[in-house]
């Protein structure tokens, strides 16, 4: 069993992610990697391009600690509750520093990872033609298609220098098993140069290979495996824990103000130590609120002859 | 009892929408009113209805309010969950979703929409979220259906920008394009429902609210409207659809 790439956040995020770097940290509302988010910040990293399809409050927060000079992004809100005001306060008013934006449709986006992945020139996507967004970014283009008389809209692949998916389970090398809403994870893994995972549970190698189709991301496009249980608060992970909704509208509180939004960040980010620190402030009575009832599938029956 | 005093204008809407749906079709829903007038539209006369949320859940069958489109309640049950490029490509490009929600702050005469900025892109006095997967939406999707209060600063004869196109400047304009999916159908307000004229593209007062008099919806709306005729009336909400309605948010969290 390869496991030299088991290691803590402080190391993971220490060895792959650099100052200046296009980071990527998947999960579409599901499965949010906070932790590694949070340890970002606590190391100090600035000038990051930060890619993600729905910044959420993840990058509100990465923002707000100015870690960011640029955002490539297809839907800033605060899901289910309003705006992203971190973002929006560095976007228009340039707090605490400015930040430069880069927008995409969903589509767009998750086509430029696709490509990124696939290692594809570029993608043709029928979506963006009469918008006044390929207006605002020269990334979106069109080309005639060679096969028909039309203009097809195209987006450049997106290569991320480093992506970070959190995950259910893996095993000590990284093959990972995703269930529930699986959004961007394996595209972002298949496009980054370098993959961080962090899981809720390391497991054994059978235990993936007892459900191989469930692996969603190989060992060998991983770098580094970080057991880190509840990774994803406020964010969710399915089977596991639920989202933290009163947090996410909480937020929208919280960062009225750009000093607001530091206290907390003082308080719950550079105030602890790492994610056990965390999870051990949260305490028992929120995380007991956020376990959901167990669901379990029927099992496959994966023999052969 | 008078019905529809006691009817809060989300009420209304949720129940004209859910009105527009038909069985067996595929729809695509947001979180909030959508989702109700779908859910309500699955328990009365749509009980085939296939619910598929942008977060890449096919066919959910929500045992309680999706909180976001992300909600793990979404997963729970559903007949398929794929990823979100798959999403996109497989379901929404690929032709098959008949009817998409979509919202924004500002929608004009032609049912372009904008939930990207109010001003100018570059020096906005509001930024708002962006598209989404509202674009592709409204380009793959057969039928877009609009859920929207009937203000002013909401309906303005031509958006800041065009975040999710319409018939653009017109049918003609439109077709040019070539997009597969039918544009903008239906608008649904708390006085009215507007469809589109079929030759220019154009909005069209289609049907008024109960107690609701053309001339208010006139009032509402900053250019000169073009009337149906003849013009229909939207029956008000029976006392099954508000059963059903109410049981399906009873912290009323999004019906007011």
């Amino acid at each position: 069993m390869d496991s030299h790439k088991v290691m803590t956040m402080k190391e993971a995020v220490s060895k792959f992610v650099h100052d200046g770097d296009t980071t990527y940290l998947a999960g579409f509302t599901h499965l949010i990697p906070f932790a590694a988010g949070h340890e970002i910040i606590r190391q100090g990293r600035k000038d990051l391009t930060l890619c993600r399809a729905t910044p959420d409050i993840i990058y509100d927060q990465m923002i707000a600690a100015g870690c960011a000079k640029k955002i490539v992004f297809s839907y800033a809100g605060n899901p289910g509750v309003g705006s992203l005001r971190c973002f929006r306060r560095a976007t228009e008013k340039g707090i605490p520093k400015p930040l430069e934006i880069e927008e995409y449709t969903h589509f767009g986006l998750s086509g430029r990872l696709f490509a990124g992945a696939t290692n594809m020139p570029f993608l043709p996507l029928r979506t963006n033609l009469g918008s006044d967004l390929p207006a605002q970014n020269p990334n979106i283009r069109s080309v005639h298609n060679p096969y028909a008389d039309e203009e097809v809209s195209v987006v450049p692949p997106l290569k991320p220098d480093v992506a970070v998916v959190h995950v259910q389970r893996c095993d000590a090398s990284g093959n990972a098993h995703i269930w529930g809403i699986v959004g961007e994870q394996k595209d972002a893994a298949f496009a980054a140069k370098k993959v961080i995972l962090s899981a809720e549970e390391i497991v054994s190698e059978d235990v993936i290979r007892s459900d191989p189709n469930r692996t969603l991301i190989p060992d060998f496009i991983v770098h580094a495996v970080v057991h880190e249980p509840w990774a994803a608060h406020p964010s969710y992970t399915q089977g596991y824990y639920d989202r933290d909704n009163e947090f996410y509208v909480q937020w929208d509180e919280i960062t009225k103000e750009h000093e607001t939004t530091l206290k907390y960040l003082d308080e719950w980010v550079y105030g602890v130590e790492d994610r056990a620190a965390y999870v051990k402030k949260l305490g028992p009575e929120k995380l007991a609120k956020l376990k959901p009832k167990p669901l379990m599938s029927v099992p496959v029956n994966y023999g052969s002859v | 009892m008078d019905a529809i005093t006691q009817v809060t204008p989300s009420e209304l809407m949720v129940t004209i929408a859910a009105r527009e749906l038909r069985d067996g079709e595929s729809v695509l829903v947001g979180v909030g009113i959508p989702n109700l007038a779908a859910n309500l539209a699955k328990r009365l006369h749509a009980p085939n209805l296939i619910l598929i949320y942008e977060s890449g859940t096919i066919g959910s069958n929500p045992s309680r309010m999706p909180l976001s489109i992300g909600d793990p309640c979404l997963v729970t049950g559903a007949k398929s969950v794929c990823s979100m490029y798959e999403q996109f490509a497989y379901y929404i490009q690929g032709g098959r979703i008949d009817v998409g929600f979509l919202g924004g702050a500002q929608i004009d005469k032609f049912g372009n929409i904008n939930s990207t900025v109010i001003g100018s892109y570059k020096q906005p006095k509001v930024r708002l979220p962006g598209s989404g997967g509202a674009c592709e939406t409204a380009s793959n999707v057969k039928k877009i259906i609009v859920i929207t209060p009937h203000e002013k600063r909401r309906f303005i004869e031509k958006v800041d920008f065009v975040t999710s196109p319409g018939f653009l400047d017109g049918k003609a304009q439109w077709e040019k394009l070539k997009f597969q999916g039918g544009g903008p159908y239906a608008v649904i307000t708390n006085l009215c429902t507007l469809k589109f004229d079929e030759v220019t593209g154009e909005m069209t007062l289609s049907a008024l609210n109960p107690g609701v008099t053309v001339a208010q919806v006139q009032e509402n709306t900053p250019w000169t409207l073009k009337v149906a005729e003849p013009l229909a009336q939207n029956p008000a909400p029976t006392e099954e659809e508000l059963r059903v309605l109410r049981s399906l948010d009873p912290e009323r969290i999004y019906l007011g």
